[in-house]
């Protein structure tokens, strides 16, 4: 089946920075997709190429097997920007109505509230909203023309953990309804829980691809055992493939027991002892040395 | 260009005006308080006999008696056309020819019938002519100036603020991520600030010709053209300065460049006549001058739409001049990149 969004090495270059460096992926019909990587990546230059915003130093994206031209697409897609203020002195329904009217076949008003969660505020002024409540009424928006493609900047940038979790449960309810989502992100424990396929960037070029699953099984065997710093025999650290970082002694072992009675026979506290199954975020420092959130 | 989307925009910002309760008040109350204070200043004006005296061509025929008394004031005219002009509208109460012995009154101004009296006990071989005309005051004069002022302020800062503020902070990115386009969200917001700006402006009349008794003898109807075109013009202008800048400072400091030569050198408190030829020339480029000199003229002289089609020309002139390079350069990206 022809991907909902093909990109064929996209650079962006401004001045002396290249902020996109020969961008290709794809993404299929139906799945959610993760853009992540630290700020500065070039996440949302990518996304806003994609969403019409910018135009490409070079490369192409073809949506729907086709280039398009902005005004043609924005029928077709939904946005939800990283930075976005609404007209002033609106309420939720004026602000949902001026939307509606901007589409030639809009969502029913009541839909696109259950969808979004707002019946509380639906008669609320837009600037009295808070994070969580903005953040839905701004997807509503994206969502208003039932567009087969959504795309969301940072969706949860700034919002509390529970406002966060609220938004993955309306993220997760909209990729139910069969629709395509490319999200960018820096949290990975969002992009773990929403995406099926990610692509990791990283100073403009992705790194890696992949289901997070996948590509976590590609990357690491075992688990991830961390403690406060010590020093250690070099063989032991060698033999269960330990490193010192940040304040910590790591080790990426299979053999959790084996490690933890060496440790002890060596004589090394165990003070603050972890034991994890790696995430994307040992997977970004694998991949590029640095820790993603600094 | 769809009328679902220009009507939902235009809905859209009169609400938001409407609402916004400081900027309506003071939309409001600047101009009434404008009105006010002209009726304070104005309403009892002390009465000043001024005769206007025509060219004498012969130094040695005295002057008549009353142009020597400290309560009369003389203005000399080089022709005849302009001190009948000044007569009419009240602006002087006795015309004098000395050299013919001729002496002009407005069948209505009392100051003229008093002086009249005077003049035929001192100098009683002066003949009399006649003619008629109302009185204008400097209220009346500068009132159609005072409503064009408004105008202008409420339209380049009106549209011109407004689009810089949706520019910064993205209101403008997150509309242009939809089918509308620049047409319909320029035109809606064109024809809201044109509304309000007509409905205000018909109040203030309104209001001067009921509390100050505002001379106009024209028609309302042609007014109300001239209104229409000199405010689509300016809008345009606003719409222009707003264009591209990202800033509420440079659109401020623009605006403000653009208002004050339209204030001082339009003629709408005080005529430039008689200024330097470069600055008549100049005032010829402001649309202000065009809007106050036609309005002026069919306040206070029932002048027809042909009459002022000069003026009108220049504005429509102006107007395409503007909004054309206003869309074309329009630019919809916020500072978020």
């Amino acid at each position: 089946m022809e991907p909902v969004i093909k990109v064929e090495s996209l650079t962006k270059r401004f001045r002396d920075l290249t902020a996109v460096d020969q961008v290709s992926f794809s993404v299929p019909e139906g799945v959610c997709f993760g853009l992540l990587g630290p700020n500065g990546a070039g996440k949302t230059t990518t996304i806003e190429i994609l969403e019409g915003i910018q135009r490409p130093t070079s490369g192409h994206v073809l949506y729907f097997g086709r280039a398009m031209q902005a005004r043609e697409l924005y029928q077709d897609i939904g946005i939800q920007f990283q930075h976005t203020a609404l007209q002033d002195r609106l309420t939720v329904r004026e602000t949902l109505r001026l939307f509606q009217a901007f589409y030639d076949h809009p969502l029913p008003l009541e839909d696109l509230i259950a969808l979004c969660a707002l019946e509380d505020i639906i008669t609320r002024d837009t600037r009295r909203l808070s994070g969580g409540q903005r953040q839905r009424l701004l997807l509503a928006l994206a969502l208003v023309n039932d567009p087969r493609l959504v795309f969301m900047d940072e969706p949860t940038t700034g919002l509390d953990p529970q406002a966060r979790r609220h938004f993955w449960a309306l993220v997760e309810a909209i990729r139910a309804r069969g629709k395509t989502i490319l999200l960018t992100t820096h949290y990975m424990e969002e992009a773990e829980h929403l995406c099926d396929q990610i692509a990791i960037m990283d100073r403009g070029r992705i790194i890696a691809r992949g289901a997070p699953e996948a590509l976590l099984r590609e990357h690491f065997s075992g688990v991830m055992v961390r403690m406060d710093d010590a020093r250690v025999p070099a063989d032991l650290l060698a033999r269960h493939a330990g490193w010192h970082q940040d304040g910590q002694l790591c080790f990426q072992t299979e053999q959790v027991e084996t490690l933890v009675t060496e440790l002890i026979a060596a004589g090394v506290s165990l003070h603050h002892l972890q034991v994890q199954a790696p995430n994307l975020n040992d997977l970004f420092l694998q991949l590029t040395g640095n820790a993603l959130r600094a | 260009m769809s009328l679902r989307r220009f009507l939902a925009v235009l809905t859209a910002r009169n609400l938001e005006f409407v609402r916004d309760r400081s900027t309506l008040i003071w939309n409001i109350a600047f101009p009434i308080m404008l009105i006010v204070g002209f009726a304070l200043i104005f309403g009892n004006a002390n009465p000043v006999f001024k005769v206007g005296i025509l060219s004498e061509l012969d130094a040695y025929v005295s002057q008549p008696q009353i142009t020597r008394s400290e309560q009369v004031g003389t203005v000399p005219y080089a022709s005849q056309e302009q001190a009948l002009a000044a007569l009419r509208r009240h602006q002087i109460h006795l015309v004098l020819d000395v050299d013919q012995r001729l002496y002009w009154i407005n069948e209505t101004s009392r100051e003229g019938q008093v002086l009249e009296e005077l003049l035929a006990w001192q100098d009683p071989e002066y003949r009399r002519r006649l003619i008629g005309g109302f009185e204008v005051r400097y209220v009346d004069w500068a009132m159609p100036g005072v409503l064009a002022m408004n105008i202008m302020f409420a339209c380049l800062f009106g549209v011109g603020y407004v689009l810089v503020r949706y520019r910064k902070n993205g209101v403008l990115k997150r509309l242009h991520a939809t089918p509308l386009s620049t047409l319909e969200f320029l035109g809606a917001h064109m024809a809201s600030r044109l509304l309000l700006v007509m409905a205000v402006s018909a109040c203030l009349l309104a209001g001067a010709i009921w509390a100050l008794d505002i001379v106009m003898i024209g028609s309302y109807l042609n007014l109300a053209v001239v209104g229409l075109l000199g405010t689509l013009c300016l809008i345009s202008l606003g719409l222009l300065i707003a264009a591209r800048s990202r800033s509420e400072e440079l659109t401020g400091g623009l605006i403000n460049f653009s208002t004050w030569p339209m204030i001082f050198l339009s003629g709408a408190w005080f005529s430039i006549e008689g200024a330097p030829y470069w600055l008549q020339l100049l005032a010829e480029l402001l649309p202000l001058t065009h809007m106050v000199e036609a309005a002026r003229m069919i306040m206070l002289d029932a002048a027809s739409l042909a009459e002022v089609s000069y003026h009108l020309s220049v504005l429509v002139v102006m107007t395409v001049l503007f909004l054309s390079l206003g869309v074309l350069l329009f630019n919809w990206e916020s500072d978020h990149r």
